[in-house]
């Protein structure tokens, strides 16, 4: 039988879900294999060294470097204060005497005879991980992190802004197909992961910052609207730090584009459950997409039968194709033409011909369509 | 240098070798490419190729590897790979091959911060180094950059690059400020951007005298090699020794910590090379043998890459985040869609487009389909390559800091700063590669992409590579140079034809060169300012052209003056560009339209 490769978004009922969560440097691990955690629960911990802040005390104090260490009345390990004297010169008869003051509080790690540059280390800063997933501790990687697994409802989306965030479940549309407005938003959506429909407005995200909403999942989004939120216009795909006050996840793409029945019927079904999110994508080597993480020990919806091997583009797989002027349609594979076809274009590619679900069946490349992954 | 030495490899005869394996190893493709001696002659005879394995759940770059060398074997009818997944060596009548080598680009390639003491001088040379070893370079690092010793040391904290190269200082010259620069990198503790098991590489290659003094800074806490000064004197750089150590580095941590690659290696009979490094080392070769100056580009999905060499001396640029699809909206946020929708004849929604660009960056591999889509893609594609060729005139001078003497004709000419040593108008080859160039539906798309982005002056000949193999003849240089060329010339690249532009501006419709052909084109006229005209030469076939420019049009022999010269065809033929230099398009949109409708036209550039 004809078949491809494409890669797909993940939309599953049910699955057997892995998350490794790492330290970006070595430090201490705080659980042990087998141990039941929950999602938001600090599981590793380390300090990153604290700022560095050079201070050129010879240039300061106006002496040669190699000078320097009479004039100084500190040592390399001692603790400095703000507006501490650091190092003194005598000057002319006792007269014009100048001295040089620490601008920040930490502690002296350096001290250079060459430049005279002093290097004052601030306060180690603490970096925390948390186990993202509740579910049980299957691995230690030690002074790294752990391996947390649960079984869970997993729900990739295509783009996302904003990084971690934790929340109940909210559906505020009733159709896939209803744009996600500030009408929509209620004041009791503190803390919540928001389930729209199609598009969501600039309005309503404005709104749901002040609402305190943890996380806003929809179709689509303009990128009028992206661009004034986030106040630039985002240059390459690789997001995740943005500091709007909440993550937006996008299952769909730019425009007007519903979400897919598939992903809202599922979402619904977990109405008020708890859920980790992550915006974080990255669209380069190494693929990350954002995602929508609802642990279960059960699935609450049949899986879709799936005899297929991930990835592989066959006759009856259920696709969304991606690239106008069929874009967003969603179908099924109807025939894997061997031969590659002759696009309006006059670029020859590998096509696909796919039975859209509005009866329609229309050819486009094989590049142009997403395999949705149950 | 100091540290660890690569791994040596064998010494090859070249004589000996009678079936070449090469195989790229991109982020997203390998390719693999078999080069074969035929009646005495090296000839590419076949390719193949298979997704890159370095991402889960392979995780083992060298699968990637034997699926796409077993693609070109069956292909070839030549077992490449046995049945234990080893690659077959040496070659006999009809199995294996005599040498295996590679490059790589897998993992977004070689990414590295420099730093040196003045960011015009050793700054700049330091950047040079990285970039003609292959690098990304993600920031430069230097006592005049403006930024406040904490933010510097700040911005070092942010970047994760896979290693560092410090220089600063001429030898016998000031020790302090290099001093300084190492006093910054190394309270910053930088990691390396593949985890922190290992200390980061970084090379020193500053002033010698300095050398101990900078060692000291940095203790036991980096991997320190240190190599000759790249800027030995103001008026020499020697980026040699800086950038065979960035090689060894790039081999002994970058790739050994990426997955398989200490296997592929291992398997390889010379050492690998970051693609980019060995697209600069084809090119140099090239342009040294025929004695011509050379520009390459290589458009990709995430970043641009222009190489150039000018009276021998190479440079290289990367526009990190001008590419067709992951950057595509990068582009179009530093072009201006106004820039863009120059080169589109027809009336486009802009917030549609807007949101059409934002939904190829996240769906990156998807392709036009449509006749309007493609043209926007081009359309795209032409800012892109015009302001990475902008990036890259500006970064390829001459040394700074190297007193000059001036003439009163420079005094005249109101001279300043650094020129440029790329000059359009001594241009002999101008070179595409990358997925909008190479994949055009015409020949002749690819061809107006160059010409309206690049803007060569006087005569310039165009051409393409094939199927992208000039990486893998990059490394096949090092140890066979005569293959790499003959393999190169006959069919790496394939020859679009000849651009034949005026330098200088007019008004539409005036006189702006007489033209007279001979040979493989017979005709004689005169080009009015605006126009463009074409007539087919083919491959292989030559003319003679007699140009006669108007006052204040040069094409090649000065302002006016008469010019003869002999043209080469190509699948495209001849273009007489006469629409001027700095090309100009008109301001009003419906006019702007119109014009680039005729030019299509006149072009045949679309159905």
């Amino acid at each position: 039988m004809a078949q491809g490769y494409t890669p797909g978004l993940k939309v599953t009922p049910w699955t057997h879900w892995r998350c490794r969560r790492v330290l970006p440097i070595p430090g201490e691990v705080r659980v042990a294999a087998g141990a039941k955690v929950q999602a938001e629960e600090v599981i590793a911990e380390t300090a990153m060294p604290g700022d560095a802040t050079p201070v050129n005390v010879a240039k300061l104090l106006g002496v040669p470097a190699g000078e320097l260490a009479k004039h100084l009345l500190i040592k390399v390990g001692d603790t400095v204060t703000v507006g501490q004297v650091v190092a003194q010169s005598k000057g002319l008869f006792g007269l014009f005497s100048s001295e040089v003051k620490s601008p920040v509080a930490g502690t002296v790690e350096s001290i250079s005879t060459v430049t005279g540059m002093m290097i004052v280390r601030g306060e180690p800063l603490r970096v925390q991980v948390r186990a993202y997933l509740t579910g049980t501790v299957t691995e230690v990687l030690p002074r790294e992190g752990a391996v947390i697994e649960a079984g869970a409802a997993v729900i990739q989306g295509i783009f996302g802004i904003g990084g971690e965030a934790y929340g109940v479940i909210h559906p505020v549309c009733s159709a896939p197909d209803q744009d996600l407005n500030e009408d929509r938003l209620t004041d009791d959506l503190r803390g919540k992961i928001v389930i729209g429909g199609q598009r969501v407005t600039q309005g309503a995200i404005r709104k749901a910052q002040q609402l305190g909403v943890a996380a806003v999942v929809t179709g689509g989004i303009d990128d009028q609207d992206l661009r004034e939120i986030l106040g630039y216009d985002l240059g390459v795909a690789i997001t995740g730090h943005e500091n709007i006050g909440l993550t937006i996840i996008i299952t769909e793409g730019f425009g007007d584009i519903a979400m897919a029945h598939r992903t809202f019927d599922l979402l619904r079904r977990h109405v008020g459950q708890r859920a980790s999110v992550n915006g974080t994508t990255q669209i380069r080597a190494g693929v990350l997409r954002p995602e929508i993480l609802i642990p279960c020990e059960t699935p609450l919806m049949k899986p879709h039968e799936q005899t297929r091997e991930e990835g592989q583009l066959v006759v009856g797989a259920p696709v969304r194709v991606i690239r106008e002027p069929e874009f967003g349609s969603l179908g099924t594979v109807a025939t894997l033409p061997s031969e590659p076809a002759l696009l309006a274009s006059e670029s020859k590619a590998r096509v696909v011909t796919v039975k859209l679900s509005r009866g329609e069946t229309v050819t486009v490349p094989r590049a142009n369509v997403e395999l949705i992954e149950g | 240098m100091t540290g660890v030495p690569a791994t040596p490899k064998k010494p090859i005869d070249p004589e000996s070798l009678n079936v070449i394996l090469a195989t790229d190893c991109g982020s997203t493709t390998t390719k693999a490419i078999l080069i074969e001696k035929v009646g005495g002659g090296y000839r590419q005879t076949y390719r193949g190729e298979a997704p890159t394995t370095v991402e889960e759940p392979a995780a083992d770059v060298t699968i990637g590897v034997i699926n796409a060398a077993t693609e070109v074997g069956e292909l070839a009818g030549r077992k490449l790979v046995d049945e234990n997944g080893v690659l077959v060596r040496p070659s006999n009548d009809r199995d294996g091959c005599d040498i295996y080598i590679s490059t790589s680009s897998a993992g977004g390639g070689l990414q590295m911060l420099v730093a040196g003491v003045v960011r015009e001088m050793t700054g700049a040379s330091a950047q040079r180094a990285a970039l003609g070893a292959g690098a990304i370079v993600m920031d430069v690092l230097a006592s005049n950059d403006k930024r406040k010793p904490h933010e510097q040391i700040q911005r070092i904290r942010d970047l994760r690059p896979d290693m560092i190269l410090v220089s600063g200082g001429t030898d016998g010259g000031t020790t302090s400020h290099v001093v300084q620069i190492a006093e910054l990198i190394a309270p910053a503790k930088p990691q390396p951007r593949f985890g922190g098991q290992y200390r980061m590489p970084v090379i020193y290659a500053g002033n010698k005298d300095a050398a101990h003094l900078v060692a000291d800074v940095f203790k036991n806490q980096v991997e320190l090699s240190i190599v000759d000064n790249l800027r030995p004197t103001m008026e020499r750089e020697n980026l040699g020794p800086a950038r065979d150590a960035i090689h060894d580095l790039f081999l002994e941590h970058v790739m050994a910590h990426a997955p398989g690659y200490e296997k592929l290696m291992a398997w390889a009979d010379a050492p690998i090379m970051p693609t980019p490094g060995a697209v600069g080392e084809i090119l140099q070769t090239i342009a040294k043998q025929d004695n011509i100056n050379v520009v390459g580009v290589d458009i990709g999905g995430a970043t641009t890459d222009v190489f150039s060499v000018f009276d021998g001396a190479f440079n290289r640029t990367v526009s990190a985040n001008l590419g067709m699809s992951y950057s595509i909206s990068n582009v179009c946020a530093e072009a201006t869609l106004p820039k863009i929708l120059r080169w589109v004849p027809f009336d486009c929604d802009e917030r549609e487009l807007r949101n059409r660009v934002k939904n190829k960056m996240i769906r990156p591999t998807t392709i036009p389909q449509t006749l309007d889509a493609l043209m926007f893609e081009q359309a795209v594609s032409r800012e892109a390559l015009r302001l990475a060729y902008v990036q890259h005139r500006q970064f390829a001078v001459g040394l700074s800091g190297v007193q000059k003497q001036r003439t009163v004709g420079d005094a005249f000419a109101q001279q300043t700063g650094d020129a440029s040593l790329i000059d359009n108008m001594r241009l002999d080859l101008l070179v595409a590669s990358g997925g909008v160039l190479s994949h055009a539906p015409r020949m002749v798309q690819t061809a107006m992409m160059l010409i309206d982005a690049f803007e060569p002056e006087g005569i310039t000949r165009l051409a393409k590579d094939s199927i992208f193999m000039m990486p893998h003849l990059g490394v096949l240089a090092q140890v066979h140079p005569r293959a790499a060329m003959e393999v190169f010339q006959r069919d790496c690249l394939i020859y679009l034809g000849t651009c034949i532009a005026p330098k200088g501006t007019g008004k539409p419709g005036q006189p702006c060169c007489k033209y007279q052909f001979t040979g493989g084109i017979q005709t004689q006229g005169e080009a009015k300012f605006g126009e463009l005209l074409h007539w087919p030469l083919g491959v292989g076939e030559t003319a003679t052209v007699v140009l006669e420019p108007s006052r204040g049009f040069d094409v090649g022999s000065g302002p006016g003056k008469r010019h003869e010269a002999t043209i080469h065809g190509g699948t495209v033929g001849v273009i007489f560009d006469a629409r001027g230099r700095a090309l100009t398009l008109p301001d009003n949109r419906q006019a702007c339209q119109q014009q680039v409708q005729q030019w299509n036209k006149v072009v045949e550039m679309y159905p």
